[in-house]
């Protein structure tokens, strides 16, 4: 099939697009690279890993310590959140009766909306003299875990149900057909159908909770090191940009760079990550 | 084609008419000023550049944050006109000209129910390094002492390394914070923490129903009058700094910045005059 004189222009202008949001990727990634190069020209890679603490105003690099609490914020948000932002969804879409179902979305939509800031200060005034009770200091990674919970339990939930709606009605037809009952069907139906949907919903939650900066700044503590328990001090490599940023300057200066570019990385393989498990579960 | 020349024709008129108009206010001769440097000061400045720009309609001063490093650099390089710091020169930078507009004292704070009321300076050195770690053993209740710190590069932190003698690699901080509101807050929501912000926040906060305390230093209290005189120790000024001796305008803004007619503003943020 040719394309009419209106679909040509059209193709061209969207590849046009499309190659301009390609190469903000690659800018930004070629900028941290040459705003870090100063650093990464005279000290080796391997220091970044096995400098004995970060001071880098003392000449110390060492982001092992951010990148372990970076992961484990995550980790832990997600595994918070996967479970109630899926029941959440499950809630609304198949059990809760339809008025209601209307205004707990948009009570969901609304947590959504809550800017990062607001959760944060809440964590810092609230609910870190509550922890602080049961296990000092109060700022921790299991508050930082708590907040950020909260934070993308909304974006999870909406995803979710989104992919929800999306699973085809003849496969709610053929389970009532079969009388199947409404667990068996979500269980063994929907919840397989709608499996990619779901994943991407957890990523954006995941992606939301790794570069989650002010709030995490302000509950984490910020202490740099690996933690031993969960109610120990931590920074984030978001956090260190932000706390350090504005007072950096020279090889100071480009280390926080570094922690952007491993970051980026992180991200980077976090998705390649999530693209294959998609890949492999669409063709297995 | 007629849509695309009606656009051309759109653009040249835009441009030509921007042309016209920037050569215009090229005319009026605005002058312009640039300030860099500490954080501390960049409030203050701001709103002192405000009320110099409204005497003087034709001046234009832009105030950027970026810590006094930078401040410092950026006078060097010629970057800036006048650099902002919160500390005086160093040996290394005395070929720069620094003007002081106020002072400004850093108070070690604690929450208002911590039953301490003074620490001598070994005690404090001994808290921060992690060797005393529980407020029984200054007469307090028994509970662990959480240690709050602030975030490497900043002014405050300097300081304050600087006159207890510590390197910021031997702290053994629970928690760290940016700015000094952050600080307060998390002293005043931690019934065992430990602290230090700059004196007229906490003094300000204090007087304000939020529960931390000023804790006095070498008997001095820490108070906006003992750094005006000049008796409580842990203090620094807040400078202006120049490459040349200041002509002109420069010279013009430094003397309005040092003068009692910003006596209001400097006190509005919580620092300190300097003595007329």
């Amino acid at each position: 099939m040719s394309l009419s004189r209106t679909d040509q222009h059209l193709v061209v202008g969207l590849r046009l697009c499309a190659l301009l949001v390609a190469s903000i990727v690659l800018l930004v990634f070629l900028f941290l690279l040459t705003e870090s190069w100063p650093i990464l020209n005279h000290i080796s890679w391997s220091r970044f890993f096995t400098d004995h603490s970060w001071h880098p105003v003392q000449g110390f690099y060492n982001i092992t310590p951010m990148l372990s609490a970076t992961l484990l914020t995550t980790l832990g948000a997600l595994i918070l959140a996967t479970p109630l932002g899926i029941a959440s969804a499950l809630f609304s879409r198949y059990y809760a009766p339809s008025f209601v179902a209307t205004w707990y979305r948009r009570l969901i939509e609304l947590l959504a909306g809550i800017p990062s800031v607001v959760y944060g200060f809440w964590g810092l005034t609230t609910l870190a003299p509550l922890i602080a009770n049961l296990h000092p200091p109060g700022v921790s990674l299991f508050t930082a875990i708590l907040v950020l919970a909260l934070m993308i339990l909304p974006t999870i939930a909406l995803t979710v149900e989104a992919a929800l709606i999306s699973v085809p009605n003849a496969y709610h037809s053929g389970a009532v057909a079969l009388g199947m009952s409404r667990w068996s069907m979500i269980i063994a139906i929907v919840l397989p159908a709608a499996q990619s949907g779901i994943v991407s919903g957890i990523m954006l939650g995941a992606s939301r909770a790794i570069g989650e900066t002010m709030a995490v700044l302000m509950v984490a503590g910020n202490v740099v090191q690996h933690p031993h328990s969960v109610f120990d001090s931590v920074r984030t490599l978001t956090a260190n940009i932000a706390l350090e940023m504005a007072y950096a300057m020279g090889d100071h200066r480009a280390a926080l760079f570094v922690s952007g570019l491993a970051l980026m990385i992180m991200v980077l393989g976090f998705i390649s990550l999530a693209e294959l498990f998609k890949w492999k579960s669409s063709y297995a | 084609m007629k849509q695309f020349s009606l656009f051309i024709i759109l653009l040249l008129t835009l441009s030509i008419s921007w042309g016209y108009f920037s050569e215009n206010s090229d005319k009026s001769e605005v002058k312009k000023l640039v300030l860099t440097g500490s954080s501390t000061v960049a409030p203050l400045l701001a709103e002192i550049a405000k009320r110099f720009e409204s005497l003087n309609p034709n001046v234009r001063i832009d105030v950027q944050t970026g810590g006094s490093s930078r401040g410092i650099n950026d006078v060097r390089a010629r970057v800036s006109d006048i650099g902002m710091a919160s500390r005086s020169l160093r040996l290394s930078e005395s070929e720069l000209f620094s003007f002081n507009i106020a002072l400004d004292g850093i108070s070690i704070i604690v929450n208002n129910t911590n039953p301490v009321t003074s620490l001598d300076k070994q005690q404090i050195i001994d808290i921060y390094k992690g060797k005393i770690v529980n407020w029984q053993q200054l007469g307090g209740q028994d509970a662990t002492i959480i240690v709050v710190n602030k975030a490497e590069g900043r002014s405050t932190l300097e300081l304050f390394l600087h006159y207890f003698g510590l390197q910021n690699t031997e702290l053994k901080p629970h928690v760290i914070i940016g700015d000094n509101q952050q600080g307060i807050k998390t002293v005043a929501g931690n019934p065992h923490a430990i602290g230090y912000v700059s004196v007229g926040s906490a003094e300000y906060e204090a007087g304000h129903q939020v529960a931390i305390k000023l804790l006095p230093l070498d008997g001095i209290i820490a108070s906006v009058e003992n750094v005006r005189n000049q008796t409580f120790p842990l203090s620094r000024p807040l400078n202006l700094i120049t490459q040349q001796q200041p002509t002109g305008i420069i010279k013009d803004f430094i003397a309005y910045a040092s003068s009692e007619q910003v006596a209001d503003l400097i006190k509005s943020q919580y620092f300190v005059p300097v003595a007329h």
